[in-house]
């Protein structure tokens, strides 16, 4: 139903994601994988959370599945999602031409800025529990938001230099401005190329939005999730605890202390805790304590992380 | 004489922050060149801004620096000439300085005769100044919030620098700021103008970004959307679109080269409250809404683009927004729904799980000791006469919190409050009861409207002050600029309430501080304080009412608010007049006589004792201030401050005269006592509406 009544053949779901990462790709960008643990967006994965710390420059980009569990809507709401995808590119330091690149990468998809109107609104992010923060816009297309612009400023309570750019694609809010549907489920996700069969979004994620959302809100065993936080808390906190022994590792232990997996862990918790917070497990006063124990682990593993790094690259130079 | 360019060519400047920094930006610059001595003070300056760059253009900069004057004392004369002739000592002072020997002046001084010389400071050009100097400037601007972009944090600002124009007359200055130079290239809009654009003079520079897509000039920029808001609203017959000069301001600070699309929404919406449709509109898209003939909702919005397109790029425009707005109603439209499964008399059991403020507990808490504190103020309401319905007060009350639960205040919570008030209606709430929940966050700025109803303010009012009691109890109180749970703004909203409700509310700011802060006797003293210096600040800032004024009035009494404002007016209204002023200072003086005789131990009269008084004008004095203060006091009683205030005008001749042949101070202890006494009775009559002495009159 495209107004200007010259019909345009919009990218599919998968296409959309093919044509931005081609298009990162040549900007230099390393294309990496999904993360396999669960996050709630796409700069909580270490390709973006644990990279853009410390000096080395690095570009990246990846499509991360977020989970928000108190987002989902059972699949009834046309809007929302349990899980939504994300299209990260992180690019430490930011070239001067940022944001001509990122409005080339429009293009790229086939928007026609001339056609639209774009404007970046200002809009700056925060993730108090990881010591995060960073400034920057919605960038608003035709009333739509469709990216988060972030110039990442700290990581961990700690102040980046470089500073790294960060762009956020939301990749189902833009293929639907691109196919023109009123319901996400409705997304073109592909086109068998033998029959033209459209598969949809529905098709490929239906199912796990009803089930998802009945887990998150009235299924899951919050004794069991509570204790799945500690669990997976107090072993986090042990390895922060035996990262204090940096100093005494020698190179092949310090190169081996597994900082990743402490973040795993910390990861963890943070879902959980956004499956007790869907679930109503926790109340409004819990809700700050609790927080306060996550960022102990999230920022703590931060910190550990760019000791790690600091001690390594100054071993090396010795 | 030349015109001078700065233009700094930023990526979006947050809209918030555009009207302040270019105000700055100018200010800097002007100010720098006047203190350089490159442009005379009052030279002509405009300052442009766009969400991508502030500029700022000064006529008639000098190429030059006008020389300074230096004056440097040398040696005594004495030690400078032997024989009429310079000895070594100024002979090296001239050197020094940098002049001639015979061009040593001789000056007087305190200390005698010295040896001066006179020279003028070294002269740099304007560029050289200017490239020196404003950087500074820049790296001094105040950014709300601001950031790093290169590697090793040289520079903060409020987001990367992209370039730079410095241009006197058709001459670059080399300005170094960012990483950039500023040379003579500039940038038009971001999609309709790609190309760089070279500038060949100032002057062209506002027609020159015209021609690029670019209106710089602010108020041009904002005169152009409030045009073409009202010719794409007239397409509608009848149709007008909602005034909301705060959000033109936002959308003139969002775009270089605005125009102004009208989309629709389905009839249907508007079934869902004209509040919360404007809420999304207003607040969440940007939107504007469009009223039909009658004042109602239309199924229509205005949405200000950053773009210009022909029909058929509008169309597409249009589409795009109406397809985003038709998904946030019905997410409104599905909240809405959702909420009235949960009536709000269930949620108030929900409030145990909300916290108001970690040590003063959840919103249920807040809930019951708002409801004891608006039955203890209707009560006081109740006994002076004033209607009031206390059941319904009691409904709101219980009830004001209860939305604090609903999705739809999740989602939007600038609706608090509304929300509430809307469901009450819904639920089969009487009027009195859901207008109170409505309003009971009013009034939210100095601007805003007080609530409608006696219940409304009553409940208003012990919301707030319930919060401030509650914050000064845990010893949060704000300090300096610090105000981070927005006391003052709670305390100015009692103020106001209290000074401007339709029906006058019959409560003392001490009454609303005790019945807030129970038996602490001591917190409630607190909290009067703070509400006493709000009230001030309300006299001031609201009712404009001059800083001694106000003083005048407090000083003898800042529990009666509506009192205290109508007092002010009054002593504004005759302040102007010759006799007032007269009486002002002479009650000044009588209470510096006061004063000064007690410091010395000597103590008044206890009372006027007519034998006593032996000058012919003492008497006088004495007589008429007495009727007056009869008078006064009957004129006070019916609050016609202004006649009362003109009547005591009316006593200048007897004051003027006493002042005039009584000494006061006389030797004869009695009569000195009894004078003092006589002063004492005259201030003390006539200064119950306002201590005169504070008033400051000329000369």
């Amino acid at each position: 139903m495209q107004a200007t009544g010259e019909k345009k053949v919009a990218l599919t779901f998968q296409e959309l994601l093919f044509t931005l990462q081609r298009f990162w790709a040549d900007q230099g960008c390393v294309l990496q994988q999904p993360y396999d643990v669960e996050v709630g967006a796409g700069t909580m994965s270490p390709d973006t959370f644990l990279r853009v710390l410390g000096p080395k420059p690095v570009r990246i980009a990846y499509a991360q599945p977020s989970r928000r569990p108190a987002d989902g809507r059972y699949g009834e709401n046309p809007n929302r999602l349990f899980r939504h995808t994300q299209l990260q590119v992180i690019l430490k330091p930011p070239p001067v031409r940022i944001q001509e690149l990122y409005l080339e990468s429009l293009t790229a998809i086939g928007i026609d800025l001339r056609e639209h109107d774009i404007k970046f609104e200002e809009d700056n992010w925060e993730w108090p529990v990881g010591g995060a923060w960073g400034v920057g816009w919605q960038v608003m297309l035709d009333g739509l938001e469709i990216t988060q612009f972030t110039y990442f400023q700290q990581c961990g309570g700690m102040d980046l230099d470089p500073i790294c750019g960060e762009i956020t694609y939301g990749l189902e809010r833009i293929a639907g401005f691109l196919q023109d549907v009123d319901s996400i489920y409705d997304i073109v996700w592909a086109v068998e190329p033998d029959t033209g069969r459209k598969v949809t979004y529905g098709e490929m994620r239906l199912a796990e939005e009803e089930q998802f959302s009945a887990y998150s809100f009235d299924y899951a065993d919050v004794a069991k999730l509570w204790e799945h936080l500690s669990l997976y808390e107090s072993e986090c906190l042990s390895l922060l605890e035996q990262a204090k022994n940096f100093e005494k590792m020698d190179q092949l232990e310090l190169k081996r202390f597994p900082v990743l997996g402490a973040y795993e862990l910390a990861l963890k918790c943070s879902h959980v805790f956004n499956l007790l917070d869907a679930r109503g497990a926790i109340s409004v006063t819990e809700r700050v304590g609790v927080m306060a124990r996550i960022r102990t682990l999230v920022v703590g593993v931060a910190r550990i992380y760019a000791a790690q790094g600091q001690q390594l690259s100054s071993t090396v130079k010795a | 004489m030349a015109e001078f360019l700065f233009e700094i060519g930023l990526e979006e400047i947050p809209a918030r922050m555009i009207a302040g920094a270019q105000a700055e930006l100018e200010r800097r610059v002007v100010a720098m060149l006047e203190r350089e001595r490159l442009v005379l003070p009052g030279v002509t300056s405009k300052g442009f801004a766009t969400p991508r760059r502030l500029a700022v253009v000064i006529s008639d900069v000098q190429e030059n620096q006008n020389p300074l004057m230096v004056e440097t004392l040398g040696p005594s004369t004495k030690v400078a000439y032997r024989d009429g002739l310079p000895t070594p000592a100024a002979i090296s002072f001239a050197k020094k300085v940098g002049v001639e020997v015979g061009s040593l002046r001789k000056v007087q001084t305190p200390k005698g005769e010295y040896l001066q010389a006179v020279s003028f400071t070294a002269v740099r050009t304007a560029a050289e100044v200017i490239a020196a100097e404003l950087p500074k400037e820049l790296a001094g601007i105040y950014w709300a919030k601001n950031m790093y972009w290169r590697a090793g944090r040289p520079e903060r600002f409020v987001r990367p620098v992209r370039w730079m124009v410095a241009l006197l007359g058709e001459t670059s200055v080399p300005v170094s700021f960012g990483g950039y130079e500023a040379g003579a290239v500039t940038y038009g809009h971001r999609v309709l103008f790609g190309e760089p654009i070279v500038l060949k003079s100032p002057g062209e520079y506002e027609q020159v970004l015209a021609k690029s897509f670019v209106v710089a000039d602010v108020e041009v920029r904002r005169q152009r959307i409030r045009k073409a808001l009202d010719a794409v609203t007239r397409t509608v017959a009848g149709a007008r679109w909602r005034e909301d000069e705060e959000l033109v301001e936002t959308v003139t600070q969002l775009t270089e080269w605005p125009s102004v699309v009208m989309g629709g929404f389905e009839a249907e919406y508007l079934t869902l409250p004209e509040e919360v449709l404007v809420t999304v509109m207003r607040d969440h898209q940007k939107y504007f809404a469009v009223e039909d003939k009658a004042g109602k909702l239309a199924p229509h919005f205005l949405t200000v683009l950053n773009t210009e397109a022909d029909e058929a790029g509008l169309a597409v425009i249009r589409h795009g927004n109406e397809r985003v707005l038709r998904a946030r109603f019905n997410d409104a439209r599905f909240f809405w729904e959702f909420d009235q499964r949960v009536p709000l008399s269930d949620r108030v059991e929900l409030l145990k799980n909300v916290t108001f403020q970690k040590d003063l507990g959840s919103y249920a808490a807040k809930t019951g000791r708002v409801r004891k504190l608006a039955s203890g103020l209707a009560g006081l309401v109740l006994e002076r006469k004033c209607e009031l319905n206390p059941v319904a007060l009691d409904e709101a009350a219980l009830l004001a919190k209860a939305d604090l639960t609903s999705e739809l205040v999740k989602e939007f919570t600038e609706l608090q409050g509304i929300v509430g008030g809307l469901y009450a209606r819904a639920q089969g709430f009487g009027e009195a009861t859901s207008d109170a929940i409505y309003d009971q966050y009013k009034p939210v700025s100095m601007e805003d409207s007080v609530p409608r109803t006696v219940e409304g303010a009553v409940l208003a009012i012990a919301d707030k002050a319930d919060t401030i009691a509650g914050m000064f109890g845990l010893g949060m109180e704000p300090t300096g600029s610090k105000d981070p749970f927005a006391l003052r703004r709670a305390a100015n909203g009692v103020v106001k309430i209290l000074a401007e409700t339709a029906v006058a509310l019959p409560l003392t700011l001490g009454e609303v501080a005790a019945a807030a802060c129970g038996q602490n006797e001591a917190l409630a003293a607190k909290v009067r304080g703070f509400l006493a210096e709000r009230l001030e600040f309300y006299l001031r800032e609201a009712r404009g009412q001059a800083y001694d004024v106000v003083k005048a009035v407090l000083a003898v009494g800042a529990e009666d608010v509506r009192d205290a404002v109508a007092r002010a007016e009054a002593v504004t209204a005759v302040r102007g007049s010759d006799d007032f002023a007269a009486v002002s200072a002479a009650f000044k003086r009588m209470k510096n006589i006061l004063a000064q005789a007690a410091e010395k131990g000597i103590a008044p009269g206890t009372g006027v004792e007519e034998a006593l008084l032996t000058e012919a004008t003492e008497k006088a004095l004495a007589e008429r201030s007495s009727e007056l203060a009869a008078s006064v006091r009957a004129l006070r009683a019916e609050r016609n401050y202004k006649a009362a205030l003109e009547s005591i005008a009316t006593l200048r001749p007897q004051v003027d005269a006493f002042f005039d042949t009584v000494m006061v101070m006389a030797p004869a202890i009695e009569v000195r006592a009894n004078r003092l006494a006589l002063l004492g009775r005259v201030l003390g009559d006539l200064s119950g509406i306002a201590d005169f002495s504070e008033i400051v009159t000329a000369g």
